[in-house]
């Protein structure tokens, strides 16, 4: 039985994993602001219809999108070496991100009905107001939910920083399991304290959009 | 930059043998991903709580608890006392990645079957079929279409997530880029290089699932076949296609 | 074998539905007589189609019992209580109730024949070659033989439901269900799909049930009229009688809103 589960070493784990879940948690929101605008900014020259803009900025997206986030953050890590590896990897994680929000934006503005763009014309709104003060207000309640989606499973993926020697989370698991040759508590209390925060939230999302639908 | 080619052209062999393994990962874990969707999937509307509850429960675990953490704790954990299981490195890496995507490929089974039309259970019952071949022959045939673009998306991710197997001592394509950046010591070309065949890979099987997913939907009488679409002429537009 | 000279072929006793709170019908009784003809009006929400779904067992009663052929099909009185018939003896009585929907709701992933022939053959067990036989000649029947290969999707809303017409008849009901076939209708293609009907009614013994809005049709084809209205039938007669002269004020109010 005390093979199997070790109080003494998930107590002793514990306060690290929780100093590795405020840097988690950290990555994720830094990422994710990164993410949100940087996604905004996609969907918008993604729409301008300039053929020299649009086509290589939608072959970068597909490119990033379509290769691994973890070889992303390891090449970053290694070319901006002056950086500390935190700061790289909250980036590539906003920029992974945002590739999958441009996604999510292209889809709320595409939901907000043509009439909406009709009646600014009818108005005479210049272009520029038309966007801001009609179309994104109502895209943007559209995109909440995919945001939520994407920030949760943004939190899944921050264990990658480990890689690229953050002591996120997992890294810390990874820490004192190693350095204990006890792995059993440390990673599963890392599982468990990653549901722990998803789930209510996955939870949350589920309710806005049930609400918003 | 042309001793870079060089040296490239030296490692393809083991490029191969990197691009394989990631391809029996991709495989071997899509493979699992989808057993576990259907059974995690189908279990989720069933009818009696004793499959509904535990599927929930499974589902919910395993898209909440990291793809990381689920590998590395196959690999660590799982050789040590009470266990003692060591797993092939492979297996590791086709486990987590099939139990983790296969969860998430769950709620696309559950949600997929939920989107086909009650119309269609109905007229089911009318003529009697039993639950099985109701599911079978009318449902799953209509709900498979609506999978399709889904399965795609969790397949790419799917190809991203098998970069890890690096860390358990796999020679994946992940572990090939290190090598080759060794090899050349220009982390740019190595990685370019990188980059690039990942990109191919998931362009490729997004191409295959593409086709399969127009091969569904002509199934249930939406869009043209494959053959009209690889045809080289422009495919007759049928215009006698009427809508209720 | 059930005695269905004396038997009636459906019966409802106190059969009573809820949704949350709204009471569809409540307390119902009524039966058919095998090879009446009964056409069901009422205004919308009168639980006219609720009777058909029930009978189709795509819902469950709340109360009472329905009957058929004098046999209890979806739950039974046992030791004074009502409890519910298992799947495998319902299937029995159900493939015995055909029904057309309003939808069609025909399945898109199989073409014309495989519809009508997918039942006969996997459910009732017919030889593929006698069931395709049999497709063919009801084919026929509905004006559509030459669409035996289409699919589905590439019919008109008419041609659909002339299909479904068929797939259902496929199964040899006794009792054929017709749940506002023609209410999705561009209104030219109605009438192929009522001449279709018509053709039924006049050439087979078969049980029918119908609601619709047709009431030209309905008083060609049934033998009775049930006027529908708050979950009770309030009004019963030939429909030569209650087309004329209708007795109940609601009836009168209705047949003026819809005629």
């Amino acid at each position: 039985m005390n093979d199997f589960w070790n109080w003494d070493h998930a107590a002793a784990v514990f306060p690290s994993l929780i100093k590795g879940l405020g840097v988690t948690v950290l990555a994720t929101v830094i990422g994710m602001v990164i993410a949100a605008i940087l996604g905004l900014l996609v969907a918008i020259v993604r729409r301008s219809g300039v053929r020299a803009v649009t086509w290589p900025v939608g072959f970068l997206v597909e490119f990033i999108r379509s290769t691994p986030l973890l070889v992303q953050l390891v090449f970053a890590n290694l070319l901006f070496t002056q950086f500390p590896s935190l700061a790289v990897g909250c980036a590539v994680l906003g920029i992974h991100y945002a590739t999958y929000m441009s996604e999510v934006y292209r889809a709320g503005i595409d939901a907000v009905p043509k009439g909406q763009w009709e009646a600014a014309v009818a108005l005479d709104l210049p272009r520029g107001r038309t966007w801001r003060d009609v179309i994104l207000p109502q895209a943007i309640r559209n995109t909440l939910p995919g945001l939520g989606n994407y920030a949760i499973s943004m939190f899944k993926e921050t264990p990658f920083l480990a890689f690229i020697y953050v002591v996120e989370m997992y890294a810390a698991a990874q820490a004192y399991g190693g350095g204990n040759f006890r792995y059993m508590e440390a990673i599963t209390l890392a599982g468990l304290l990653f549901l722990l925060v998803s789930y209510p939230t996955s939870l949350l999302v589920r309710r806005m959009e049930n609400r918003l639908a | 930059m042309s001793d870079n080619l060089q040296i490239l052209v030296d490692l393809l062999p083991r490029l191969g043998e990197g691009v394989l393994v990631t391809l029996e990962l991709t495989v071997g874990g899509a493979v699992l991903a989808l057993l576990v969707a259907f059974v995690l999937g189908l279990a989720g509307r069933a009818r009696t709580r004793w499959a509904r509850v535990p599927s929930r429960v499974v589902v919910e675990f395993f898209r909440g608890t990291s793809l990381v953490v689920q590998i590395f704790w196959l690999y660590y954990v799982l050789p040590l006392p009470p266990f003692y299981v060591e797993l092939d490195p492979l297996a590791c890496g086709i486990i987590a990645l099939g139990l983790n995507y296969g969860a998430y490929a769950a709620e696309v089974v559950r949600g997929s079957i939920n989107a086909v039309p009650t119309g269609q259970w109905e007229a089911a019952t009318a003529l009697d079929m039993g639950p099985v071949h109701r599911l079978r022959r009318v449902i799953l045939p209509q709900a498979w279409p609506l999978m399709m673009p889904l399965f795609t998306n969790l397949l790419i991710q799917l190809v991203k997530g098998s970069a890890l197997a690096t860390y358990v001592s796999l020679h994946d394509l992940n572990f090939f880029i290190g090598e080759l950046r060794k090899g050349t010591t220009e982390t740019v070309f190595a990685y370019t290089v990188g980059l690039l065949v990942y990109f191919a890979i998931a362009y490729a099987l997004t191409l295959v699932m593409n086709a399969l997913e127009a091969r569904a939907k002509n199934n249930v009488g939406q869009g043209p076949s494959l053959r009209e679409i690889l045809r080289l002429t422009p495919a007759r537009v049928d215009t006698a296609e009427v809508r209720p | 074998m059930p005695d269905t000279a004396t038997k009636p072929a459906i019966q409802f006793q106190g059969v009573g539905k809820r949704f949350g709170d709204n009471v569809v019908l409540d307390g119902l009784d009524f039966s058919v007589a095998a090879g009446d003809r009964v056409t069901l009006i009422g205004p919308s929400g009168s639980g006219k189609t609720t009777i058909l779904r029930l009978l189709m067992t795509l819902e469950e009663a709340n109360d009472g019992l329905i009957l058929v052929d004098g046999v209890p099909y979806t739950h039974e009185m046992r030791g004074g209580k009502r409890v519910a018939i298992p799947e495998k003896r319902r299937s029995l009585v159900r493939r015995r109730v055909g029904m057309v929907f309003q939808q069609f709701n025909l399945f898109p992933n199989m073409s014309v024949l495989e519809n009508i022939i997918e039942a006969p053959i996997h459910v009732l067990g017919v030889p593929k070659a006698e069931a395709i036989a049999k497709a063919e000649d009801l084919l026929e029947k509905v004006g559509l033989a030459d669409k035996r290969d289409a699919r589905c999707t590439q019919l008109s809303g008419g041609q659909q439901q002339r299909v479904a017409i068929a797939r259902a008849l496929a199964m040899e009901p006794e009792i054929l269900l017709l749940d506002e076939v023609t209410s999705a209708l561009d209104p030219e293609l109605v009438a192929d799909v009522l001449a279709v009907l018509r053709n039924i009614a006049e050439t087979t013994d078969i049980t029918m049930l119908i609601v619709t809005h047709e009431m030209q049709f309905a008083r060609e084809v049934s033998n009775r009229v049930l006027m529908f209205d708050g979950g009770k039938i309030i009004e019963e007669a030939h429909p030569e009688e209650i087309f004329t002269s209708p007795k109940h004020e609601r009836t009168q109010e209705f047949l003026r809103a819809v005629l």
